[in-house]
């Protein structure tokens, strides 16, 4: 795979391949001189051992790292990566149009699909207008609206979550985010059309889960899904911000933890490294997992549908019946 | 002022002695207790305006303070005490006890907070479920026990809020759910925030089941228990000065870097802003509800001839207008 392409911003556990890299092209500009090439393939093979190691022993906080990298595929690339059309639908109709909330019709081997998801900037201008994926309670409304479009039309739905959370803000409150989001964890319960979520990058708690209930929950390799960002759960239960590393262990919020607590239905690969080194391999990924959800789905009736969908969620919790 | 500053150094006393860990140890300290736990038993300091009152017609007083009308928090069987008929109540589901899914380990196992949980509110979970007479109506009823780790929702607090709603169902029962909670139970990870999904699911059954439901909302009412069935119901109507939120207040200060209005989040701010139906005096509660109730249950009438609006009512209207 070639990294040079593109410039690339390293994380912190990244640094050593930098080095390595770095001495690598250093002596092969040298040995096209003096023509010593043994020097370099040893140098490369060290690369490529250093490089999968680092990858294969990723912490909880790693993957969280991974899943906010600035250059991380956004829901609106996987969008156009994997429809050939793209009408996106704006408004809740009521005063405002979220731009942290995008929602519109795309194309799926000839099946128009619902798709609604959250949306960061990728710089501070779109930020302004992205709220840096934080929905206000408006951004859910309008996503509710698109819900009940869908059910009308009978349309699948297909969610992208890459959110912090729904925003913290005096506005937001005004305008009642908690029933924004409790509504659409209420409604999206009764829609009779299949639902598939898809967590891309963070799965910020209440925010995340409030286009999440799904009938299949789905995560790419490297995203986090949380109940509380490990920042917040380190500043709360250790009371102090240093302690994030043992957070991120402890809140179990990687997708093979999910896996493993039944939360999710299937983990979608991305390349060594992360999404971000080839986007449009990691949406051909996604793209042949969710066919195989929506496919299945759609062997069920409406009722089935919903009645799937209500089980799922019914049965999730664990505790003692004594 | 030499009452207020005898009973100060009287709780510092008890305070020091509860961090030691010897307060009521053994019976030596609890023989040198009883000067101490007399007065803090008999007389209490109003969190509101710092008077003295007597616990015993604090208590007769629902807990509000005569003074300020401060509503001091109650215990989750205080509330039912208040609200449902005397010997009506009958708990169900109490045997569902938390586990510790995550082998949750903070500055203490999660297991540890469980039990010292369980001691210091003398409940097994966060919240109280059960049948009982609200006057002489019979509802679904759930109250939080914010004692309880914050009143923190978990696996237990979500299963047994879901099937107190699938008894509403069952039974054709009017639903009430008095919350209190700091939100999702961070111990137990996504199976917390999933409780959301949970509750609100049995909720949509609920309302196409066409059933009431009322939800109390008292201080103090955040995060995934605001943003999921405690603000679902039918009717909301919150104690007075609660404060109800998402966010927290230092959350969305450090967000937006400036201070928050002094009311922001209070249940008066949000009755301003048009999120819930009604703020309720703590004496004028449980009317309240059981109106409701009745008032819900009257819609299957086919004749409307009767005696009308009592005619000394109807003067009365009339002499103000
Ligand atoms: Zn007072």
């Amino acid at each position: 795979m070639k990294e040079t392409k593109k410039d690339f911003i390293a994380l912190d556990f990244e640094k050593p391949l930098i080095a390595l890299s770095k001495q690598i092209n250093e002596l092969e500009q040298k040995t096209l001189q003096n023509g010593n090439k043994k020097v370099v393939n040893d140098l490369k093979n060290q690369y490529a051992k250093v490089k999968s190691q680092i990858y294969k022993d990723l912490s909880p906080l790693d993957r969280v790292k991974i899943a906010r990298h600035p250059q991380r595929p956004y829901p609106l690339d996987y969008i156009q990566l994997i429809s050939p059309t793209w009408h996106e639908l704006h408004g809740d109709r009521e005063g405002k149009d979220d731009g942290a909330i995008i929602g519109g019709l795309i194309e799926i081997e000839g099946q128009t699909i619902m798709a609604i998801g959250t949306q960061k900037g990728r710089n501070i201008k779109e930020n302004q207008k992205r709220n840096f994926g934080m929905p206000s309670p408006e951004g859910y409304r309008k996503a509710l609206r698109l819900f009940y479009h869908a059910e009308k039309f009978n349309f699948p739905i297909l969610t992208f979550i890459d959110t912090p959370g729904a925003y913290p803000g005096l506005e937001a409150e005004a305008h009642n985010q908690s029933h924004a989001i409790a509504m659409n964890l209420r409604e999206l319960a009764g829609l009779t059309v299949p639902v598939i979520a898809v967590i891309t990058g963070e799965g910020g708690s209440g925010g995340a889960l409030a286009i999440g209930v799904a009938n299949r929950i789905l995560m790419l390799e490297n995203s986090v899904y949380s109940v509380i960002s490990p920042e917040g759960c380190a500043a709360i239960l250790w009371r102090t911000k240093d302690k994030v590393q043992e957070a991120a262990n402890a809140l179990k919020i990687t997708a093979y933890d999910l896996y493993k607590l039944r939360i999710i239905d299937e983990i979608i690969p991305e390349v060594e490294g992360g999404a971000h080194y080839n986007p449009k391999e990691t949406s051909e990924q996604l793209l042949i997992a969710v066919k195989k959800h929506l496919e299945e789905l759609s062997r069920l009736s409406s009722n089935e549908i919903k009645k799937d969908r209500q089980e799922k969620f019914r049965n999730i919790g664990i505790f003692v019946n004594a | 002022m030499g009452l207020k500053d005898f009973f100060k150094t009287r709780q510092l006393k008890k305070a020091a002695k509860l961090q030691n860990g010897t307060a009521n140890a053994n019976g030596q300290d609890l023989k040198a207790q009883p000067p101490d736990e007399l007065l803090c038993t008999l007389w209490t300091k109003c969190q509101g305006c710092n008077e003295l009152l007597y616990t015993s017609e604090l208590k007769k007083n629902l807990s509000v303070c005569k003074h300020c009308g401060f509503h001091h928090r109650l215990s989750a069987q205080e509330r039912i005490d208040q609200l449902i008929d005397y010997g009506s109540f009958i708990e169900i589901n109490e045997n569902i006890l938390p586990d510790d899914p995550l082998n949750f380990v903070d500055l203490k196992p999660y297991k540890n907070r469980l039990n010292e949980a369980q001691k210091t509110s003398g409940v097994k979970e966060a919240i109280i479920t059960g049948l009982g007479s609200i006057n002489n109506q019979l509802t679904a009823i759930g109250v939080m026990e914010f004692q309880y780790i914050g009143g923190s929702m978990g696996s237990v607090v979500g299963e047994k809020i879901v099937s107190l709603i699938e008894n509403a169902i069952d039974k054709r029962l009017p639903l009430v759910l008095i919350s209190s909670s700091g939100g999702a139970r961070m111990h137990e990870g996504i199976l917390s925030l999933m409780q959301m999904a949970k509750t609100a699911g049995a909720l949509k059954k609920l309302h196409e089941a066409k059933l009431l439901y009322i939800s109390i909302l008292t201080e103090p009412t955040f995060g995934g228990v605001t943003a999921s069935f405690a603000m679902l119901g039918d009717i909301l109507i919150a104690e007075p000065h609660a404060r109800i939120g998402f966010a927290g207040r230092r959350v969305i200060e450090e967000t937006i870097r400036q201070k928050l209005p002094k009311d922001f989040q209070t249940a008066e701010y949000l009755l301003e802003n048009g999120q819930i139906d009604l703020v309720v005096p703590r004496p004028n509660l449980k009317q309240h509800i059981s109106d409701l109730i009745r008032l819900h249950s009257q819609n299957t009438k086919k004749s409307f001839s009767g005696n009308g609006i009592d005619k000394t009512m109807i003067d009365k209207i009339l002499a103000r207008i």
